[in-house]
């Protein structure tokens, strides 16, 4: 859509900028923005430490947006990202209550339960065909029910194994955070599946027009509940780091990043109806969102202004380039 | 074919409802200790049409093959709004509440102009603009509280000559005045027909943008009213993030419930009434039968869950196995 408007100022610029989506710069643009208005409130905002320790928040979203992402691409949606975070976190913490063995296999075991999760939405979807923001909706109020009589309405008091905590805030290589290299690595995985794998073409072209894509001779409905697992799974191992982070899990620790995981995918310019979209504008989103987050808690913003915000930011974002084609 | 049969088929879905709904309350009410008194039915009937009415907001946008995902929210910023406006003199009472009703028109209307005339995909548009009126309501109500005309509050939640439960009444009186000429004008005819198939329908020369626009808003003003109720019932406003969640999953729970389809262009606002009392019943019935009230997500959810997959059943009708991707 933009590429034509654009076409006669883009053909005289580089072609690296000619070929990038319109949507990422826009979203690269205003990282950039944001770390200049940042700058002027405080003058650690652009310190390296602040920095890495903005990095470090973001890779939690980071994790969970990557599944969002992969479903995104299907033309799907996954609202299960609340109750899956916190199942996940839970879970891991529950199973490490149980000795060593549960220890050992305490983050397994809490990505394990994502998959579960992700499994029942990947059947309702591919093979049921219910549309995939009611049956996953319907699984995140399963997946609360579930538990919240395990946890009898509390937070649970296991708390998180030392592996954890390790994942969530340890360093590695020194001066970058574990969750940071985590990140990278999922990321990198990602990009391998989605641009050198057969499953990755399959997902976009399922994406474009799932009638095509099972013509030509494409597993369709394999590959919508593969990518729902892998959603679940990534949205429960986001949980765990989180678990690690805070070195417990909490009731409601899922409920603020269903929006945020949304919205960083959107707003790196992958389509909401499926079919186009890169891992780099998913990256810029999660920054974008990060950073967003961040200045509005270094400028004292309360919640009811943050939530404004945010939900005004994605539509007008949204607005920009997230448009249906105008019918007929 | 008769005409009846054509009318019991158009109404399949809402009678199933019906029979449902009767079914469970009959199960509840002969083993409520009380038994089926006056007092009974009124406290279900209170409990229950809260959620009718955001069941009601839901089914307009879900018959043009929408979905809102912010008429729980929607119901928890006019509820916050109430609980400032809804007070002192009769003059200012009613003021307050046509405030408050203007309001919820007004948040619907910006979901339908987000949606039909932005080309937004309902479901994302409308979690952006929930977050939005949630923002709002917290604003509004950072901690619990506020008051409301509780002569009216009082009059709206209790009977009418000791009989009839006033909120049922209400009920009735906006499905006449609101649903009733909606469905039959020729907005509402093309709602159903852009649910139908929109194509199809814009072909004809239908409206159904202004169709569409029409549902959002009429979904806003309902929630709204809802809202409303709350504070009849509560005296206070809140802005409960997770109640505002619920509500927006159970109202899709009745609509499912009450023969809707959420592919659009079938069934009716009656249907999801009855949906959101069965639904309400089914909550109701672990008490009665002294369930650990810590089940109830659980036991909700199960019940989601079954009600969204009863629809596959359409998928051993197809014959050509194209038809499963739309």
């Amino acid at each position: 859509m933009s590429d034509t408007t654009l076409g006669g100022i883009a053909s005289r610029m580089p072609k690296f900028i000619r070929r990038a989506d319109p949507a990422v710069l826009t979203a690269f643009a205003c990282i950039v923005v944001l770390l200049l208005v940042g700058s002027l409130y405080s003058r650690s905002f652009l310190s390296p430490e602040y920095l890495l320790q903005q990095l470090k928040v973001a890779s939690f979203l980071g994790v969970i947006a990557t599944g969002m992402m992969l479903v995104i691409l299907l033309g799907q949606i996954d609202l299960s990202v609340p109750w899956s975070v916190a199942a996940g976190a839970m879970m891991a913490c529950a199973a490490a209550a149980y000795g060593p063995a549960g220890v050992a296999l305490a983050i397994p075991f809490g990505i394990f339960c994502g998959v579960l999760i992700g499994i029942v939405n990947g059947i309702g979807v591919a093979y049921l065909r219910i549309p995939s923001m009611i049956i996953t909706l319907a699984t995140n109020a399963v997946a609360q029910g579930l538990m919240v009589v395990y946890t009898g309405g509390f937070s649970p008091q296991d708390s998180a194994t030392g592996a954890m905590r390790y994942l969530a805030t340890g360093f590695t290589i020194p001066g970058v955070p574990n969750a940071v290299i985590i990140w990278a690595l999922i990321g990198a995985a990602m990009v391998f599946v989605l641009t050198r794998s057969g499953f990755g073409r399959a997902v976009y072209g399922i994406g474009n027009r799932e009638r095509a894509a099972y013509l030509s001779g494409i597993d369709t409905r394999r590959v919508v509940m593969i990518a729902f697992a892998v959603s679940g799974g990534l949205s429960a191992f986001g949980g765990v780091l989180l678990a690690g982070y805070a070195s417990k899990a909490a009731q409601s620790m899922g409920d603020a990043y269903l929006l945020p995981s949304i919205a960083a995918v959107v707003l790196g310019g992958t389509s909401i109806l499926g079919g186009r979209g890169s891992y780099l504008g998913t990256v810029a989103g999660v920054i974008l969102i990060t950073l967003l987050q961040s200045i509005l808690s270094v400028m004292q913003m309360p919640e009811a202004g943050r939530q404004i915000i945010y939900g005004v930011v994605i539509v007008a974002m949204l607005l920009l380039y997230g448009r249906a084609p105008a019918s007929r | 074919m008769k005409d009846w049969r054509y009318w019991l088929a158009e109404q399949r879905g809402t009678l199933l409802a019906l029979g449902i709904f009767i079914v469970m309350f009959v199960i509840y009410t002969s083993n409520h200790p009380a038994g089926f008194t006056a007092n009974v039915v009124q406290t279900a009937a209170n409990k229950g049409v809260l959620l009718a009415f955001v069941a009601m907001a839901q089914t307009l946008v879900v018959i043009t093959s929408g979905i809102d995902l912010s008429v729980g929210m929607i119901f928890l910023l006019t509820n916050c709004l109430a609980s400032w406006l809804v007070v002192g003199t009769p003059m200012q009472t009613t003021l307050g509440v046509i405030a408050v009703l203007v309001a919820g028109l007004l948040c619907g209307a910006i979901n339908g102009a987000i949606v039909i005339y932005g080309r937004l995909q309902p479901i994302v548009a409308t979690i952006a603009t929930g977050a939005v009126y949630y923002g709002i309501g917290l604003l509004l109500r950072p901690f619990p509280g506020g008051s409301v005309n509780e002569d009216l509050a009082d009059a709206m939640t209790g009977r009418l000559f000791d009989l009839v439960p006033a909120s049922l009444v209400v009920l009735l009186a906006v499905v006449l005045l609101i649903w009733v000429p909606f469905s039959r004008s020729v907005l509402g005819r093309a709602a159903y027909a852009a649910g139908s198939s929109e194509t199809a329908a814009y072909m004809s020369g239908v409206p159904i943008r202004r169709g569409k626009f029409a549902a959002y808003t009429l979904a806003g003003l309902l929630a709204a009213i809802g809202g409303l109720f709350l504070t009849f019932f509560t005296y206070t406003g809140e802005a409960a993030y997770a109640s505002g969640n619920a509500y927006t999953l159970f109202s899709i729970a009745a609509v499912v419930l009450g023969g809707v389809s959420l592919f659009g262009g079938k069934g009716s606002a009656i249907g999801a009434i009855f949906g959101a009392l069965a639904f309400r019943t089914i909550g109701d019935l672990l008490f009665v039968f002294d369930f650990d009230p810590l089940w109830q997500p659980l036991f909700q959810g199960v019940i989601l869950l079954v009600a969204v997959s009863l629809g596959a059943f359409a998928l051993f009708r197809v014959r050509n196995r194209l038809e499963w991707f739309l």
